[in-house]
């Protein structure tokens, strides 16, 4: 059988402010990681990101990050990692937490 | 403090003026992310997890008020009202949007500073001892040979595509407070059987994924020779260096595989002829630096006032015991204002408190103003006199806590808060660790203790030589934690050893807790310190009070 396929988005950096974009369904990019576009293929994914990797007008360094879906289907980050990228650092209330 | 001259001055404004064309190029297209990157970096400009961050050098951690005042103001325009000292020495701020870059450096140009050469292949800030000028048992100011060395290394067309970076230090006192012996680099002054000063170069020290203890590669060398010889150790480094592997491309490994007699051979093959034809500064030049680093003229008047605040104040008694070391000068103290409040980010300045260090520096510190790798800022010159006045006002700043050399006189990189390159995060265990041990209200009780912790295994917060070393870890996607114990930064340098298993997040702290106890338990009398009690039992009683069930089942 073959190893089940963990959904993806494509995240980024956005090119002027630096912080963290999402690429989304309609082929723009969000600062909200629930707007992401979840991916449900590995064909679908590397489709995306060759997409993602177009914009560098916009986005800098794009790149697939492993996700959880909730149940209305909206994308959440899978490691600690992509879950501090989403909110911002821990020792102030700054970045996305604070928008 | 060395002021800019118009070569400086003229070759920083260049540089200002073509990365303001790259940013430009960049955002027009005309240059890729790849083509920008490796510009962006040359001028200090990182792309971190959730912004840039841009690292601007203070070199060998020397300000005064008017820099200081324009780090605050710049903190205050472009950022978010606040800065990080990190163990560099440097100043990182962790929000400039990218086409405010151009006109923060040249905010920083307007004071004799810059972002060049904090990043990439290239011999990095040269660090230094934060007492220089200052300290009792300085043989000599190593300021003017550090900025000899700026001016040298400073866009040197040979070595701006090193194997990897190159980090120098220098410090001139015995009592090592810059880490000479974990640097590419390590410098310490030394005299001679005759009594001349020179240098002792000490070579492949450095931290990271692969630590090692820098080992001496010349006992004394003349300071002529400093220039010539610096230049033949990087210029075999540059040609021998490994460029297939970035792990392996610091100049310790060279040294390591190939050993320290054949790497000593060759410098000293490179140094005879570099020296022969060495266009290196003339006398006239480093006469002149020198006097730029004159020692103020102080003022000998003592006063009574200052041992009767002593008496009659027991918090300013506390501050004056662990915040204020012994100068050259009797009359005067060294004041260490400490970044660690209980519960703050170590090493982080709010621009009000940065304002309020460049005004007591102003007013009663010679406007001198250091910074320390340990990520404290450091007044060099107070009158003992002033000492009430000054601790009134850092209380006043929030900067007054009695904790420098103590436990939550913590290390921490800016870990996977910031940090793109970080496996976990470092500023909330320090944050928890302070916290626990101020409720405890211990660390006097406990005494000399440095606790360091880096957030990956590349050791920017010098965990290896922690006397309580915590290196964050990614485990199966958790954030684990190991332990090193016994590390030591200074003269007597050492690097820790890993006590035992890693520990998950919500655990590392009652370990911290559970080795601070068996201390207390263990120590000899209240002067045994911990590294001490440490070197005489061995790592034993420690990881049977870590690990109980595996003691248990190995018995």
């Amino acid at each position: 059988m073959a190893k089940q396929f963990t959904p993806k988005i494509v995240t980024a950096n956005d090119l002027f402010e630096g912080d963290v974009i999402y690429l989304t369904g309609e082929g723009g990019w969000s600062r909200d990681h629930r707007d992401a576009l979840p991916l449900n293929s590995q064909d679908e994914a590397d489709e995306l990101l060759g997409v993602a990797q177009k914009q560098a007008a916009r986005a800098v360094g794009p790149y697939l990050a492993d996700v959880a879906l909730d149940e209305h289907g909206k994308p959440h980050p899978a490691h600690f990692r992509e879950a501090f990228r989403s909110r911002g650092p821990s020792n102030y209330f700054h970045g996305k937490q604070a928008v | 403090m060395y002021i800019y001259d118009d070569f400086d001055e003229g070759f920083v404004r260049e540089r200002v003026r073509q990365f303001r064309g790259q940013i430009e190029q960049r955002i027009s297209g005309a240059l890729t992310e790849d083509e920008f990157k490796p510009l962006r970096l040359m001028n200090g400009l990182y792309l971190q997890l959730h912004a840039y961050m841009l690292r601007v050098a203070i070199p060998y951690g020397t300000l005064d008020s008017q820099k200081m005042r324009q780090l605050a103001y710049i903190a205050d325009k472009w950022d978010k009202g606040y800065g990080h000292f990190t163990t560099r020495q440097n100043i990182q701020y962790n929000w400039p949007k990218l086409t405010d870059v151009g006109d923060i450096l040249d905010a920083l140009a307007d004071v004799d500073m810059h972002a060049i050469q904090t990043s990439g292949n290239c011999v990095r800030n040269v660090t230094s001892d934060h007492f220089a000028g200052a300290a009792a048992d300085e043989i000599e100011d190593p300021r003017p040979t550090a900025e000899l060395i700026r001016q040298w290394s400073t866009d040197h067309p040979e070595f701006q595509f090193l194997p990897r970076k190159f980090k120098i230090a220098i410090t001139g006192s015995p009592n090592d407070r810059a880490v000479t012996r974990a640097h590419d680099i390590g410098i310490r002054m030394v005299r001679n059987d005759a009594g001349e000063a020179g240098y002792e170069i000490i070579v492949g020290g450095g931290l990271g994924r692969t630590p090692m203890e820098g080992k001496v590669l010349r006992e004394f060398l003349p300071k002529a020779d400093l220039l010539p010889y610096l230049e033949a150790v990087l210029q075999t480094y540059n040609l021998a260096g490994r460029r297939d592997n970035k792990y392996k491309a610091r100049i310790k490994i060279l040294i390591h595989e190939g050993g320290l007699d054949d790497f000593r051979a060759r410098t000293e093959q490179a140094f005879e002829t570099i020296r022969k034809d060495f266009a290196g500064p003339s006398d006239e030049l480093a006469a002149n630096i020198a006097r730029y680093f004159e020692p103020p003229e102080f003022n000998n008047v003592r006063s009574h006032g200052f041992e009767k605040a002593l008496e009659a104040n027991p918090a300013f008694r506390s501050f004056f015991e662990t915040n204020v070391t012994e100068h050259r000068n009797p009359a005067y103290a060294i004041v260490t204002v400490s970044l660690k409040a209980h519960g703050a980010t170590p090493g982080d300045a709010t621009s009000d408190q940065m304002r309020t260090v460049a005004d007591i520096a102003e007013r009663y510190g010679h406007d001198e103003i250091r910074v320390s790798h340990e990520q404290n800022l450091i007044l060099p010159h107070v009158r003992k006199a002033d000492l009430p006045a000054v601790y009134a006002l850092l209380v006043d700043a929030g900067l007054a806590t009695a904790n420098a050399g103590l436990l939550s006189d913590i290390i921490a990189c800016p870990g996977m808060d910031y940090c793109a390159l970080a496996t976990a995060r470092s500023i909330p265990v320090a944050q928890e660790i302070a916290q626990r041990f101020d409720e405890l209200k211990l660390e006097h009780e406990i005494g000399p203790l440095k606790i360091k912790i880096s957030g990956c295994i590349n050791a920017c917060g010098h965990h290896h030589v922690g006397h309580i070393g915590i290196l964050g870890l990614d485990r199966a996607g958790v954030e684990n934690y190991q332990i090193t114990l016994g590390g030591d930064a200074s003269e007597a340098f050492a690097l820790g050893e890993r006590v035992g298993p890693s520990f998950p997040a919500d655990r590392i702290v009652p370990a911290i807790d559970t080795i601070v106890t068996t201390y207390l338990e263990i120590r000899e009398s209240e002067e045994e310190t911990f590294l001490e009690t440490y070197r005489r039992t061995g790592s034993a009683p420690f990881k049977q009070a870590l690990y109980p069930e595996e003691n248990r089942h190995a018995a």
